[in-house]
């Protein structure tokens, strides 16, 4: 039973809010973060518990004695988020609530680092908890210094572009794999520009038990240095050039979800964005080789 | 009916029978036997939830969910696992979580040491939890259904520290309370306060400058009131098992007609006791303060209970490193209230392990008559 979002619900092709994250949140103009959430919520319903890791998320959304929040809503700290939702769900369970579901929103600096263990631990334990990730690709609330999200040659503010480094050196850990490995149902990624496959696999994770795992994609405007009007436009970019895939695994099968035909050049992703800036013409060449290798999917003939 | 029973299966005997809705445990030495029972009762349908998590973090970290969910929730650790909880312990008493966390005292690296002493909790209290200390396994089973009852009405958290291997390992013959009684004292957790997707709130929200302090000064308010609520909850369960341990706060020891006293915690208190007695025997009139909850600190009874005395010592098993040691302090502090002030002595031992006996604190009494002195022992 949601209200109908007024304007908005025309614009979104007749898409109905329950608006259980209310407007008026801080967040940054552009940042997609609430939207994601927003729809998370809409898809998960009233009956519905969210446990927030410290992040932008919590920031925007519940500064004392405000809160954008309309179901019920914890945060504790930073690395403890798996943890606490398993808390929460085993004392609902234990006093026999048997259909509440609890969620977590979490960044990637909480979900790929310093969270990892609980995660790693909940997942062990096959915990009835539905995890999403809002994934901008580095710590952006303290300023964006680089996480283990943060894709090669990125600059972040602890991933400098120097004299003799320039950007970040590891790789991205593939986390929708990794968490996947750990034998629970459902793993997957999504892009908000691809809204109906999103809410698909939010559908496909309400309607299962155990512990359920997405990945969303989530540009973010200072962070990456972009015009805040392209951030839908960024998150669809980084599907149609490989940069995102959009897939699931589940019970083990991994399946692709959407997967272009043919490849945008990778270009198109990367110079919108200040991060990618200082990348030269060589190392653009072997991002767009390292995708082309991973998708096996070829490139659109210009 | 009294059983003979090792003291860390006693209290997990006790927990059940206050029929928590999760315990989180992850195993450390001394108290992992008291996990490890839990966990029977789980695979036995005696315990409604067990969670093995991957690290203590996560065991504090369940209990501020489960807590928060309005379940009444459990952990059990010592040492390094209790240190691993610290940020957890500030935030579930700023969040006002009620919860229970028996801690099987034992010292910290480094040296690595898995022998008894209070550092581990003592370090944590300054986090708004209360922190009760048992002189014996008695004590620790009924301490763990008080301290249920006290944390769930005055919605902070509770530490119950009992002394490692000295207690945790130590067989003897035990009062459990049967579960129908401990119903009796202990109803079902009733919250107002919980995630509840019927009547939704925000928990956890973070504060501006302007708010901050106030919830601090709050909590510490509401710490220091608790005092009534331990002393009633403690007098409640007198009543009704028959057990009684000084006013709840304090217990004091052959003190009324004392000259010179020893204040400790734990199962020392249970040596000083002998001592006192072998000096009693040959004429001397010293007696024992035990400090049974050492936060919230109950300045107020010590101090009433030091008045006049000539001189008074503290035995405590714990250091501030470069300072003095903590018990004393708070000591310090409460006797600046009495009209005859006592000569205040510091003594600390009994680190990592190192034995305490009956014989080791006769000679303390018999330091205090020379004046003051600040002594590791």
């Amino acid at each position: 039973m949601g209200l109908k979002g007024g304007l908005g619900a025309r614009e979104l092709g007749g898409l109905e809010h329950n608006y259980l994250l209310a407007p008026g949140h801080t967040a940054c103009a552009g940042c997609p973060m609430p939207v994601i959430i927003r729809h998370v919520l809409d898809v998960l319903g009233k009956d519905t518990i969210v446990v927030n890791a410290t992040s932008c998320s919590e920031i925007i959304s519940s500064q004392y004695p405000r809160s954008a929040f309309k179901t019920p809503y914890i945060h504790s700290l930073f690395e403890n988020t798996p943890a606490v939702a398993t808390g929460v769900v085993r004392a609902l369970r234990a006093m026999g609530n048997d259909h509440t579901q609890v969620v977590i929103i979490a960044g990637d600096g909480a979900t790929y680092d310093i969270g990892f263990g609980a995660m790693s631990g909940a997942m062990e334990r096959n915990e009835d908890i539905i995890y999403i990730c809002y994934d901008n690709e580095a710590y952006m609330n303290t300023g964006v210094q680089r996480s283990s999200a943060t894709p090669p040659l990125a600059k972040t503010t602890t991933s400098p572009v120097g004299s003799k480094i320039h950007g970040k050196v590891m790789p991205k850990k593939p986390i929708v794999e990794i968490c996947a490995a750990h034998g629970i149902p459902y793993s997957a990624s999504a892009s908000i520009a691809y809204l109906p496959d999103f809410k698909a696999k939010l559908e496909k994770a309400k309607a299962m038990k155990g512990f359920r795992f997405i990945d969303v994609i989530s540009p973010c405007v200072p962070g990456w240095g972009y015009d805040p009007a392209i951030s839908i436009e960024l998150s669809r970019l980084a599907v149609e050039t490989g940069m995102w895939e959009l897939f699931e695994i589940e019970n083990g099968k991994r399946k692709d979800t959407f997967k272009p035909g043919q490849l945008k050049p990778v270009g198109l992703y990367l110079k919108p964005q200040k991060r990618f800036k200082h990348l030269s013409d060589a190392e653009i060449a072997g991002i767009q080789k390292g995708i082309l290798e991973r998708t096996k999917i070829p490139l659109l003939k210009s | 009916m009294k059983k003979t029973l090792e003291g860390s299966i006693a209290v997990a005997e006790a927990i059940k029978n206050c029929e928590p809705d999760v315990a989180a445990c992850y195993p450390i030495t001394p108290s992992t036997h008291i996990g490890e029972h839990l966990s029977e009762f789980f695979a036995n349908g005696e315990l409604k939830s067990y969670v093995n998590t991957e690290a203590e973090i996560s065991s504090i970290a369940a209990l501020i969910g489960a807590s928060a969910a309005g379940g009444r929730a459990i952990s059990v650790t010592s040492s390094q696992g209790l240190a691993y909880m610290h940020e957890s312990l500030f935030c579930a008493a700023g969040m006002r979580l009620p919860m229970l966390i028996v801690v099987g005292n034992r010292s910290l690296s480094a040296p690595l040491s898995i022998w008894n002493d209070w550092q581990d909790s003592i370090a944590e209290r300054d986090s708004g939890c209360m922190q009760f200390y048992a002189e014996n396994n008695q004590e620790a089973v009924d301490l763990a259904i008080q301290a249920f009852k006290i944390s769930e009405a005055v919605n902070l958290p509770a530490i119950l520290g009992m002394d490692g291997f000295y207690l945790t390992h130590s067989v003897e013959p035990l009062d459990i309370p049967e579960i129908t009684e401990v119903q009796k004292f202990l109803p079902k957790r009733v919250s107002a306060v919980k995630l509840d997707t019927k009547n939704p709130l925000t928990m956890g929200a973070y504060a501006f400058p302007q708010y901050y302090q106030g919830f601090r000064q709050d909590l510490h308010k509401d710490l220091l009131s608790a005092k009534t609520t331990i002393k009633n909850v403690h007098n409640e369960f007198a009543k009704q098992f028959g057990r009684k341990y000084g006013n709840g706060l304090i217990e004091e020891y052959n003190t009324k007609d004392a000259e010179y006293i020893l204040i400790s915690m734990g199962s020392a208190a249970g040596n000083a006791k002998d001592a006192a007695d072998e000096l009693r025997t040959a004429g001397e009139k010293v007696g024992v303060l035990r400090i049974r909850c050492y936060r919230p600190f109950p300045s107020e009874d010590i101090a009433k209970a030091l008045d006049g005395k000539k001189g008074v010592g503290v035995f405590e098993k714990a250091y501030s490193m470069g300072a003095v040691p903590p018990v004393y302090a708070d000591v310090s502090e409460a006797i600046t209230n009495c009209k005859s002030r006592p000569q205040l002595s510091s003594f600390v031992g009994g680190l990592g392990g190192k034995d305490v006996t009956v014989d080791s604190l006769k000679i303390l009494f018999g330091k205090l008559k020379k004046g003051v002195c600040k002594e590791w022992v």
